[in-house]
């Protein structure tokens, strides 16, 4: 519709994406690795040694992308106090009592912690990922370093997708949010349902 | 046939066939009689048709001067000043200790890429070797390497191609003073007690058998004349066992992971069953200009009302 409001530009959206599949595939791979009972997920792959040569390969790339995004996101994410408000009110968030809610800009408070737990946990995942890259780069870490770094990047791995479930879960549930990812836009009516305060913002924007 | 004789296998959750049992063998290595000649890696090389590269001399005795894909055995040679002041030759044959409680096969994540037989021998299967090293990283004793020509790790077998036929190592077989011996690991230990006897009747008061308990004990033990400093013979640990933090990464952490990861899904899906999708509703749509205030807030209440 000729009102609708562009959330996401085709760049941005390319991006997130580009993420996004790399993130299945660093997921599935890394997953094979991380239990047994999933060690059959690395026949996607072509078989056991082929996971493990692709898998800090996508990993890598997948990270490069997301820190583009990030830089891409960041300015929006930067937590206000009124975040904390929101946050306090999670239950009425997972009620949908949105009216309750306090207004929110481009993202809300859980769309931003999701961001900063995606940043922290990618950066952990790619530097003890390189310390457990056995063939180029273990090499040059003690044996101690090398145990350290492969529980954290289990863990981190473990805060990674289980954020991802959510951010996923969240895109389903609240209706239109995958479209914006798709081909840009939302309507006036959803901005303001669940991003009011970016919703002013445009149309003053569009008032000009 | 098969091989029945299977009591731990790598990355695995149901048990092996097992239903064999046999008896625990060790090999036990007496330090006191090593003269270090390196017949036992000539004879490993020959058993297993490997051959390390030719190196260049580091300045010791150590040739090749660490363990490689190649060497699965290699003769350390340390230097020890006494109180007295006499120097002692602390030669000593360093390989997989084959524990009991092997860290290679806590950390592997293919499925029977490690497998412990009921005799003890934990052997390496690089057929289902994926590479990753994480054998090394989970080894207590530093012994497993990846091989720059396959990516597949390797380490010394006990030669349990040989063993299973009957016949004892390699490295047993051709050692020149007796101070490599194989047989069940209680043979083994009655052998040890023989020999620590002698030991400490000629003035090595401290020593003793090294079987170190914090991996289970291994079925490859030494003979020390300094069993209170195993680190004076080329950093041989002290107290050896698999890091706990090895143990966080592969034990309880990672089912509860799974648990947690499943439960997340499971949540959103039950809570989408019972709140239902967030929708942006009919009334909304018609958005043009938005209504004044004061009409909005009556539609709210009249929303609340609805429930």
């Amino acid at each position: 519709m000729k009102r609708d409001i562009q959330r996401y530009t085709a760049n941005e959206r390319s991006n997130h994406w580009a993420v996004a599949l790399l993130f299945i595939l660093s997921a599935l791979s890394g997953m094979a690795l991380f239990h047994p009972a999933l060690f059959w997920l690395s026949h996607l792959f072509g078989g056991g040694p082929w996971t493990r040569i692709l898998h800090p390969f996508i990993g890598v790339a997948m990270s490069v992308l997301f820190a583009l995004m990030a830089w891409r996101f960041a300015g929006r994410n930067r937590i206000h106090p009124r975040d904390r408000q929101w946050l306090s009110r999670w239950r009425d968030v997972v009620a949908k009592r949105d009216d309750e809610l306090p207004p929110v800009g481009k993202y809300n408070a859980g769309q931003k912690l999701l961001f900063w737990v995606l940043l922290a946990s990618l950066a952990v995942l790619l530097l003890t990922g390189i310390v457990i890259w056995r063939e180029y780069f273990s090499g040059a870490f003690a044996v101690g370093l090398i145990r350290f770094a492969s529980l954290l990047h289990a863990f981190a791995a473990f805060v990674l997708v289980t954020s991802i479930i959510v951010h996923i879960y969240a895109a389903i549930w609240v209706k239109d949010s995958v479209g914006a990812m798709l081909h840009g836009k939302v309507s006036q009516a959803w901005a303001r349902k669940h991003h009011s305060l970016w919703h002013d913002e445009e149309m003053r924007k569009k008032e000009r | 046939m098969a091989t029945q004789d299977v009591i731990a296998r790598s990355a695995t959750t149901t048990p092996s066939p097992s239903v064999r049992e046999q008896q625990d063998v060790a090999k036990l290595i007496d330090t006191s009689l090593c003269i270090g000649c390196k017949a036992c890696q000539v004879a490993c090389m020959e058993w297993n048709e490997v051959r390390d590269e030719i190196g260049s001399t580091v300045g010791v005795y150590d040739n090749p001067d660490d363990l490689t894909a190649d060497s699965w055995t290699v003769m350390r040679f340390a230097e020890h000043e006494t109180d007295e002041g006499d120097l002692e030759w602390l030669i000593r044959k360093d390989g997989c200790m084959h524990c009991v409680e092997p860290g290679c096969l806590e950390a592997c994540p293919s499925p029977g890429a490690i497998i412990q037989y009921a005799n003890g021998i934990v052997d390496f299967n690089q057929d289902n070797c994926i590479g990753c090293g994480y054998c090394i990283t989970g080894c207590p004793f530093d012994v497993p390497r990846l091989s720059e020509k396959d990516n597949k790790a390797y380490k010394c077998t006990l030669c349990s191609d040989r063993v299973s036929v009957g016949l004892e190592p390699a490295c047993v077989k051709t050692c020149p003073t007796g101070a490599i011996v194989f047989g069940s690991k209680d043979d083994m230990k009655e052998h040890a007690d023989g020999r620590i006897a002698d030991l400490q009747s000629r003035g090595f008061d401290n020593a003793g058998l090294y079987d170190p308990a914090g991996v289970g004990g291994t079925h490859v033990m030494y003979v020390l004349h300094h069993a209170d400093k195993p680190g004076l013979y080329s950093g041989l640990p002290q107290d050896p066992s698999i890091s706990p933090m090895v143990g966080a990464w592969k034990g309880l952490t990672k089912p509860l992971a799974m648990l947690a990861m499943g439960a997340t899904a499971l949540a959103g899906f039950f809570h989408y069953v019972r709140v239902g999708p967030n929708r942006v509703e009919e009334d909304d749509v018609d958005d043009a200009t938005p209504p004044p205030a004061a009409e909005r807030d009556e539609r709210h209440d009249a929303d609340r009302g609805g429930h």
